[in-house]
């Protein structure tokens, strides 16, 4: 596999950023719902929600960007992968419902608060599981004839599927708890620490389950694991992984409040590559490469041309973003 | 359940359900950004404090509004790839790098600044606050470029060719964009949105006038929402009728729905004000109309020939009964906006603006009327276009994905009960704020405190304590 620098492969390598912004950074934003049944105090359930409330918003923008892209540079793979991931993709899409209107709506009712905190929690869960399972479900490959999607509506549904899911809520869980110890003092600092540890363990078995699973998914993930060229770009991943492992687990054994969240970055971005390896260039896997779906060169290098221009200049503004809110989320610091 | 009807036929119900629940949203959103924006210049400007609690009254009503705007429209995003499949891959070419720079130089716009101009006041500062306040309303206006660049390209396309595969590829970007009716559909579009907020701020203000308990604010609110309807409202129905010439240059069936003309009319075209469209006989049947007067209106001419549906193949026409219906329901809302803004122009001449209660009450009940009209208008252009998606060159039975009856229609209830839950709850809140007049010493968005219920206690006093205390 040559990696010829064409504005495809350029393309593809964007669209990846756009998605793996995505899965970090509206991860911890649906992990922090996750751990909401694990935090007792209303409270503090205020003051995660404040953790993330100016941010979740352009966080989840990168979602967007990321279908965009798909749509833009490679429409054929996003009209073959939509319709084979319809029932993920929806379930995603109402979950998120529940969880973007919960932001505002939980601070409008006291009586229904609950009620909404439960569309937060829930639709974050459901949000997370159908994003492991579209990842499983693209992973393990669907069914094309021509330039359509051949297969059923239920086709997705399968043992991986299931535990990619529960990878990646377990992912997200981390990612939160992690943001928590970063933002947060106190008694709420003191539990997340306590769920990071074993969130940090069930994500590396996680992480471990899957990667044994994938290569026996298809004979081309096998052999670009397991075969030379491709083993020398494939074998550090791993080792990588554990390394990262090991600071992680001592971060939280530290108690050091920024390093956890870094580490647990590193360890998705690592994840991620890996992921890169078992599918690149495929965008279909087994049916399309990103050759295959790609647009006209005149659709890619508009696209491109604005991808040059606007992302360095969205990055710089969400980065300030950021900055205003930068430091610790007090109980009695709101953001007014 | 669903083998009887056909994907397709749920494949449109859904994506007209959650559009329709969508564009009430950006439709506002789009106007209240820029008041907001406005306000905020107003108060920099001048130093008066109403119209900074004027900001800080709407911008919580904005951030709910909003937020229920972006979770709708992911949805439509990807219900592209879900339910019209087939269209992705054919127009994804030209479609889809138009909504990523939607994306680039909007979403992103919108959302990077959100959070700042919500909760940042104490944090950036007054310049760069109301800087973060351009950018939101700012985005909002360029979303609305690139997606009515997007559907406008889809009504009068132009400026690609279509390869083997039958993928449409761009040829010019700029003819692409600049699509005929892309500047019409934009300025009526974004005139739309920002009477919709007219009515609603107006609506809000008149209610407290009407109850005897309209504060500073809640008269200035008042003033320039009505200054809006009595300047804009015109400016409106020019635009609406230059955006019907050219769809009756480039969408001529459109027209004929819109209009009702089943039969030619080679000696000059009625405008109908009434009938009934019958599809089976392909007559309007107990019309009303004037004589010469829809060539006079689309024509310049009373005695222009203009041709009717039997023109054009019964295959191709749209389903005259929405178009036709919708269509007058936009115009007669039209109208009474414009009735609104004249009569308030009257009240503003005798010096009652603020006690002719006749007014607060029709300003009132004129609250919804943008929203109302805005769905019909959408209605209206998306059902003229039938049976197409691509006007002319693509069918909507071509364009669906293939995916089983019973998966669309589940989705479909599906969401028909969470947006029916979760938007209703939304409504109520808006309107539980709008309830409760703009205070002196308003308060912006308050985080997490459990003093926010206060917000909601009719007079306000002990909201407004609780909230300055929170600073």
């Amino acid at each position: 596999m040559g990696l010829d620098m064409d504005v495809t492969t350029i393309l593809a390598f964007t669209t990846a950023f756009a998605v793996f912004l995505y899965v970090v950074m509206d991860g911890f934003d649906l992990g922090i719902a996750l751990l909401f049944p694990l935090v007792d105090d209303p409270g503090d359930h205020d003051i995660m929600v404040n953790t993330i409330a100016p941010v979740w918003d352009g966080n989840e923008t990168w979602l967007v960007l990321g279908g965009g892209a798909v749509l833009a540079g490679f429409p054929l793979a996003y009209a073959v992968l939509m319709p084979a991931l319809y029932v993920p993709v929806i379930a995603m899409l109402l979950g998120l419902v529940f969880r973007g209107v919960a932001f505002e709506f939980r601070f409008r009712s006291i009586r229904r608060r609950h009620w909404w905190d439960r569309g937060f929690v829930l639709g974050s869960l459901v949000a997370a599981l159908a994003q492991g399972v579209a990842l499983g479900a693209i992973l393990q490959g669907v069914a094309v004839e021509g330039r359509a999607y051949a297969g059923g509506w239920w086709d997705w549904l399968t043992p991986f599927t299931v535990l990619t899911g529960i990878s990646v809520c377990l992912g997200y869980a981390l990612l939160g708890a992690s943001w928590l110890i970063l933002k947060t003092e106190g008694r709420l600092r003191d539990r997340a620490y306590a769920l990071a540890r074993p969130l940090a363990l069930a994500t590396l078995a996680a992480i471990a389950a899957v990667s044994l699973a994938t290569p026996f998914l298809q004979g081309d993930y096998w052999r670009r694991w397991f075969t030379w060229p491709t083993l020398a770009i494939a074998a550090p991943v791993p080792l990588l992984t554990a390394l990262v492992a090991l600071a992680l687990l001592r971060s939280l054994a530290a108690r050091r409040d920024h390093w956890p969240f870094v580490l647990t970055l590193a360890l998705f971005a690592l994840c991620f590559v890996g992921l890169g390896v078992s599918m690149f260039p495929w965008i279909v896997p087994g049916a399309l490469t990103i050759h295959d779906a790609a647009a006209p060169e005149t659709s890619q290098k508009f696209f491109l041309v604005g991808v040059i221009l606007l992302i360095p200049v969205i990055l710089v503004y969400t980065a300030y973003s950021y900055w205003v809110f930068r430091g610790k989320v007090g109980a009695d610091a709101g953001y007014h | 359940m669903f083998e009887s009807l056909d994907a397709v036929l749920l494949a449109r119900m859904q994506f007209a359900f959650t559009m329709s629940f969508h564009i009430v949203f950006p439709a506002f959103t789009i106007g209240l950004a820029s008041y907001l924006a406005v306000v905020q210049t107003l108060w920099l400007a001048t130093g008066r404090e109403v119209y900074h609690n004027l900001f800080k009254y709407w911008v919580r009503v904005f951030a709910v509004a909003f937020g229920m705007g972006v979770v709708s429209g992911i949805v439509m995003s990807y219900q592209f790839g879900t339910n019209w499949s087939v269209f992705s891959d054919r127009a994804g070419p030209v479609i889809g790098p138009l909504m990523a720079y939607e994306v680039m130089s909007a979403f992103f716009l919108e959302a990077g600044f959100l959070g700042v101009m919500l909760f940042g006041m104490d944090r950036v500062g007054r310049g760069l606050h109301a800087f973060a306040t351009y950018a939101v309303a700012l985005g909002t206006l360029l979303s609305a470029f690139w997606i009515l660049a997007v559907n406008s390209w889809m009504q009068t396309p132009q400026g690609h060719v279509v390869a083997d595969n039958g993928q449409f590829l761009p040829a010019d970007w700029w003819a692409v964009i600049f699509n005929p009716s892309l500047p019409y559909r934009l300025v009526h579009m974004v005139l739309a949105a920002y009477l919709t907020t007219a009515l609603v701020v107006g609506a809000a203000g008149a209610w407290h006038l009407l109850r005897a308990r309209a504060t500073a604010e809640s008269r200035v609110m008042f003033s320039m929402a009505m200054w809006m309807l009595l300047l804009v409202a015109p400016v409106q129905i020019v635009a609406g009728d230059r955006h019907g010439l050219n769809t009756l240059d480039h969408q001529p069936t459109k027209i004929m729905a819109m209009e009702g003309h089943f039969e030619s009319h080679p000696e000059g075209a009625p405008l109908y004000l009434f009938g009934l469209p019958n599809m089976e006989t392909g007559t309007l049947d107990h019309a009303v109309g004037l004589p010469g007067l829809g060539s006079l209106i689309l024509m310049h001419d009373s005695g222009a020939a203009m041709s009717g549906l039997d023109s054009v193949p019964r295959d191709q026409w749209p389903p005259v009964p929405v178009v036709f219906w919708s269509f007058r329901v936009m115009v007669g809302l039209g109208l009474l906006m414009l009735a609104v803004g004249l009569w308030s122009g009257l009240a503003r001449l005798k010096g009652r603006l603020y006690d002719w209660r006749w007014l607060h009450r029709a300003a009132l009940l004129a609250g919804p009327a943008g929203f109302v009209a805005v769905l019909a208008g959408w209605v209206t252009t998306e059902a003229g276009r039938q049976p197409y998606t691509i006007y002319g060159l693509l069918r909507t039975a071509d364009s669906v994905s293939p995916i089983a009856a019973p998966a669309v229609g589940v989705s479909l209830i599906a969401f028909v009960l969470v947006y029916a839950a979760v938007f209703a709850a939304g409504v109520v809140y808006m309107l539980r704020m709008m309830a409760r007049p703009p205070m002196p010493d308003e308060h912006g968005p308050v985080r997490g405190a459990p003093q926010r219920a206060a917000g909601i206690v009719p007079g306000g006093a002990a909201a407004a304590t609780a909230g300055r205390e929170l600073r």
